[in-house]
């Protein structure tokens, strides 16, 4: 067990060359000192195909298959419930804001969204076309599902009778 | 009242009487001289108040909308065509551009008595003033986006396939205008909760 996740952290730092070669933890900064200021990476160019995308995992916030740059979200106007609000939705062809987001803490459906919904962005996110910086060996659950050996079929015993 | 009559009267007299001194052709072509000088210095002095640096002459423009329009596609973009302030904001076509330049005297008012010269009060006046200029792009058909944006000229299947739809369906059947759906897209909106319930 050892072994493999020496093998992992091997792994990882291989894949990770920014890492490797600082040698510090910051993969962020890269080798930049500490004095100085590091030159931000190109901004990446958002996917605007409007397909939506598969999710990781069952739970996993639909992430958002559009631009939104310059979508004002605060106290005056949520940009994003133009489209994706319930009474908006059926105009606009969007995909509706699941009922969930409606709901308070206590259960209770409220008339509009959630203030604790409010701000999409916290969970929903833009995608870009890029090189994952890490390798990644999650498996979805329906994945692990079709790997697995299936269930030994164990003989019922008979119900013994009295 | 009687004495203004009078003077009219008298300044009537003068005017329709032919000239003593001056011949016809210096009144003619000194009066046609006269009027090119007067005509272009009013366009040119008109045009001078049509400019970015003239709008943000004054700190309400520029600490408040023109901050805002900076972030915006129309002020920065991977092509560097830009819209200044009366591109959008003051028609194109003469005499609708003068009608809006007298409305604007408005506005001199409200720069005299500091009507929004607070940040505060900018934004207390925020839905109201943004209610001007929906109402007024709603009323000409967003003649001033149409004045780059051409409807006729749009490559829908350049578009995104959830613009291309858009378009096609309310901007190509006339159901609805540019700014109907394209508010705040160069400034930061209002509270539009109060907006859309009471208009």
């Amino acid at each position: 067990m050892r072994i493999i996740a020496a093998l992992l952290v091997v792994a990882g730092l291989a894949s990770a060359p920014v890492l490797a070669q600082s040698g510090t933890v910051d993969a962020l900064r890269g080798r930049t000192p500490v004095a100085d200021e590091s030159r931000p990476p190109p901004l990446g160019n958002p996917e605007n195909k409007d397909v939506r995308r598969e999710r990781a995992y069952s739970m996993q916030p639909p992430t958002i298959p559009h631009k939104i740059d310059n979508y004002q979200v605060d106290l005056n106007v949520n940009a994003c419930l133009g489209c994706h609000s319930r009474g908006r939705a059926p105009v606009t062809q969007a995909v509706a804001v699941s009922v969930s987001h409606y709901m308070d803490r206590d259960g209770n459906f409220l008339a509009e969204i959630s203030p604790r919904r409010y701000f999409c962005e916290q969970c929903h996110v833009t995608q870009v076309d890029a090189k994952p910086l890490v390798g990644n060996a999650f498996l979805d659950v329906d994945e692990v599902l079709k790997r697995a050996p299936p269930p030994a079929r164990t003989a019922a015993k008979p119900a013994s009778h009295p | 009242m009687r004495s203004l009559l009078d003077l009219a009267r008298r300044y009537w007299a003068t005017i329709s009487r032919p000239s003593r001194y001056f011949s016809l052709g210096f009144l003619v072509i000194g009066g046609f001289v006269a009027g090119v000088i007067f005509w272009g210095a009013f366009n040119t002095g008109m045009e001078l108040t049509n400019t970015e640096a003239f709008c943000t002459g004054c700190h309400e423009m520029r600490d408040n909308v023109f901050v805002e329009l900076r972030s915006t596609i129309h002020y920065t973009n991977r092509s560097g065509v830009r819209a200044v302030c009366p591109d959008c904001h003051v028609p194109h076509n003469w005499t609708d551009k003068v009608a809006r330049k007298m409305q604007a005297s408005k506005e001199v008012w409200g720069k005299v008595f500091g009507t929004i010269d607070t940040r505060e009060k900018f934004l207390d006046h925020r839905l109201e003033l943004a209610r001007h200029e929906w109402a007024r792009m709603k009323a000409n058909n967003s003649l001033e986006c149409r004045n780059c944006h051409g409807s006729d000229y749009m490559d829908l299947t350049r578009q995104s396939p959830r613009a291309a739809d858009m378009h096609s369906r309310f901007l190509l059947t006339g159901e609805r205008t540019c700014i109907d759906c394209h508010k705040g897209i160069a400034h930061r909106l209002p509270d539009m909760g109060t907006a859309l319930r009471s208009p």
